[in-house]
């Protein structure tokens, strides 16, 4: 007999079960705007020019492969705290804050819910706006938190529900912490405006939460990495020592590379390197110190002002290109002759976008069209091409009429 | 870290020309690995720990994840362990680690979850070797069910491994009280220059029928450091089995790293599954196994000639980067104040730091330290 007799078969994944439905079908008009990854407009993977003159440039060095600190590359983890608290920021001048690098946005989410495990004394609530990404909870849940929620998305609007969120975060209690989606909200697209998010950081002072940002898209989102962190800066900038996870898998292109950072802004410097010490603490025993590569093509980016100048416009033209998509989706829609309400598809922001189908109709999509979303009708903006964004319009009003 | 003989790191030639290759290679990009890891690197870091000829393999039984360095394999595996072994979320399984052992492995299985982490006897500093009897009483007196962290080869810091004949002890007193084997193995080639040497332990064990983990680490046979690739190999009864292991690991990772990184993972498929260039591997993990072992046999022969006090033979016997000296922490403190060599105070060694160049100034050092200070 087996020890494991007893181990379950875990649940599949429900998004890649979308993939593998795509894989198998033959239909040559099929579409898969269930990728989480951006494509181009021929639909494919896009590697930024940037990046290869960073993998050249970082090739010609001949460097060695010594271990990265526990806390990662520091020319990289500088450079992320930098590009996300703005090189003005007090908080960054001053030094209090610390960033590791992280295990891009998965990993740096994870060493932030294991040390709010373990250091943050006076909750173990983790609010999240409903709905979040997929794997917001099992990470906290995993690190030993608990989660609860706050109202976010409004269904029957396709938009936020503002009243709704303020109303719940009113209620939270007090010393609890709040996670933020920082732009380009994951799934729904849906993100607060700047006078929103004013009132947003004003509620969460009063209620005296820790915020916690989780900011997978800066720039990716309007093509403005300055716009995209605008919230983030703006907590810190009102007195909020907020907590922050970066992920350069979108905006760099750098997915399987694995390029992230944890970042805690604190009191002072002094606090920082005790947190540090304590971060340190908490990533040894899981994989001893982070992955070189996509840290040092990030850094070299970041870094170097040539290449910066060149990924800050490809950044654009990637944003730039699904917005376009948007708008191309809802005029396609019009000339089908829809007369429903599309303006969520454009007023939403980012890879995603929740069109507001129901489970019905996104079986339908997926049956008679071959296009293959997430029941909750969540598509990846990034799937749509000029080749097939009048395709994909026929098939949503053919389902919706 | 592995050293030259001019004390530099090294890049090893097939990684270097690896890298070449898939940096030319424009079909490449930098989508996601699936979440556990890249098909072809799973698949050859397993048979590289198993054999070409494992019979775990032949019956399809043999799962891989792969993972963040040897570090990443152990606390997805330790993760696993604490969720689903001996019942449900058992934090009370007791869980052996060597007297001494890397230091970071109390760590991994305390952060994973258990409350119960013990020692087991290991390293006898009275005959400088391995206790054999005070690890089989350890392991007789063991609850069962309990879990063994074993050193697959070159244990470290002793560098001090059982010998076959010790490990057939080991595994039946293991069989006989149901005990889970946890192999670490971070120094496969490394250690003696044969991946099948370095592996015996590990094979053995699947021969004699455990369901065990192992902890593979690329980082010293392959310099890849710095790249964190790793792999935890698991052996099942049968391929059902571990097909619902690997379905519940995928869910731990998932909220660890999500998967892992791309780099490191390429350049050993691409290296392992060439015959070409798994040749030139094997040649280069030889050039770093031989310095090593020269510069053991080097300083032990310089000692006895100096006819520095006590017995030196365990310089030779002992395998690996790390060398249990046997000096106590007075004759470390000389050896770092007065000489400025830089050792453990348990009078560990890194091999790696020996050059050619600097052996006679070490043996010269280590015979004052042992004759001045008792």
């Amino acid at each position: 007999s087996s020890w494991w007799s007893h181990v379950e078969m875990g649940p599949p994944d429900p998004i890649l079960g979308v993939t593998e439905a795509y894989k198998r079908d033959t239909n040559s008009k099929k579409m898969n705007l269930g990728v989480g990854a951006y494509r181009d407009d021929n639909g494919k993977p896009y590697v930024l020019n940037c990046v290869r003159k960073a993998e050249a440039m970082i090739a010609s060095k001949k460097m060695d492969k010594e271990y990265l600190p526990i806390g990662g590359l520091a020319d990289f983890t500088r450079a992320s705290a930098e590009l996300a608290l703005g090189e003005n920021s007090e908080a960054f001048k001053s030094g209090r804050y610390v960033t590791v690098q992280g295990i891009s946005g998965t990993g740096s989410l994870r060493i932030g819910a294991n040390f709010l495990q373990r250091f943050f004394k006076t909750s173990r609530d983790v609010y999240l706006p409903k709905p979040s990404w997929g794997n917001h909870t099992p990470i906290f849940r995993d690190a030993g938190m608990q989660l609860q929620a706050y109202r976010y998305y409004d269904p029957k609007t396709c938009s936020l529900d503002f009243s709704g969120a303020m109303d719940d975060i009113s209620k939270i209690p007090e010393k609890s912490i709040i996670l933020l989606h920082a732009c380009a909200h994951n799934p729904t697209g849906v993100d607060p405006r700047q006078e929103q998010w004013k009132e947003l950081a004003a509620m969460v002072k009063k209620r005296n939460l820790l915020a916690y940002f989780d900011m997978a898209y800066q720039g990716f989102a309007s093509g403005d990495i300055n716009r995209d962190a605008w919230a983030v800066r703006h907590f810190i900038e009102q007195g909020i020592n907020i907590v922050l996870s970066q992920s350069f898998a979108k905006n760099m292109g750098l997915y399987g590379e694995r390029a992230g950072a944890f970042t805690v802004i604190c009191s002072d410097a002094d606090e920082a390197k005790r947190v540090e010490s304590q971060l340190k603490i908490l990533i040894r025993p899981m994989y001893s110190n982070p992955p070189m590569n996509g840290a040092r093509i990030a850094s070299f980016i970041l870094n170097t002002p040539d290449l910066r100048k060149e990924w800050l416009t490809e950044v654009k033209g990637m944003a730039d290109r699904i917005i376009s998509m948007r708008t191309q989706l809802v005029s396609n829609l019009k000339k089908e002759g829809s007369s429903h309400n599309w303006q969520h598809i454009t007023d939403q922001i980012g890879m995603f976008c929740f069109t507001g189908l129901k489970p019905e109709q996104v079986e339908r999509l997926i049956k008679e069209f071959s296009i293959y979303m997430t029941k909750d009708g969540r598509i990846s903006v990034a799937g749509v091409t000029s080749g097939n964004v009048g395709y994909l319009a026929h098939a949503i009003h053919q389902v919706t009429k | 870290a592995y050293r030259t003989d001019e004390g530099q790191p090294w890049v090893l030639p097939v990684v270097k020309k690896v890298e070449q290759m898939i940096a030319n290679d424009n079909s490449l990009n930098h989508e996601y690995l699936p979440i556990l890891g890249l098909p072809e690197f799973r698949a050859n870091a397993s048979r590289i720990a198993l054999g070409d000829d494992s019979p775990a393999i032949k019956e399809n039984r043999v799962g891989s994840v792969q993972s963040l360095g040897g570090t990443g394999a152990l606390r997805i595996g330790a993760d696993f362990l604490r969720r689903w072994y001996n019942g449900n979320n058992n934090t009370a399984t007791p869980v052996y680690v060597s007297t001494p052992t890397w230091e970071n492995h109390n760590s991994v299985f305390m952060d994973a979850g258990f409350k119960d982490i013990r020692t087991y006897h290991y390293w006898d500093a009275a005959k400088r070797g391995l206790d054999l009897q005070g690890l089989l009483s350890d392991m007789e007196q063991a609850p069962e069910f309990s879990i063994f962290i074993l050193h697959a080869c070159a244990h470290n810091p002793t560098g001090t491994d059982p010998t076959p004949e010790q490990w057939k002890q080991i595994a039946a007193v293991m069989k006989r009280r149901s005990l889970f084997p946890f192999f670490d193995s971070a120094y496969q080639g490394f250690a003696s220059g044969s991946l099948d040497k370095d592996a015996w332990a590990v094979r053995y064990f699947v021969s004699e029928g455990f369901e065990l983990f192992c902890a593979q680490s690329f980082s010293k046979n392959f310099g890849l450091y710095n790249e964190r690739v790793g792999n935890l190999t698991v052996v099942g009864k049968d391929a059902d089995n571990v097909q619902r292991v690997l379905s519940q690991m995928e869910k731990i990772v998932r909220t660890t790293w999500s998967n892992p990184p791309s780099q490191g993972a390429r350049i050993v498929a691409t290296t392992l599954s060439s015959p070409q260039l798994f040749d030139e591997w094997y040649a280069n993990v030889k050039t770093m196994a031989d310095r090593v072992l020269l510069m053991r046999s080097e300083l032990r022969s310089r000692l006895e000639a100096l006819g520095t006090p006590g017995t030196w033979n365990h310089i030779t016997e002992q395998i690996g980067m790390f060398s249990f000296t046997g000096l106590n922490p007075k004759q470390v403190e000389y050896m770092i104040k007065e000489k400025h060599i830089y050792l453990m105070a348990s009078g560990r060694i890194n091999m790696c730091g020996l050059t050619t160049k600097n052996l006679d100034y070490v043996a010269k050092s280590i015979h004052e330290a042992v004759t001045k200070i008792q």
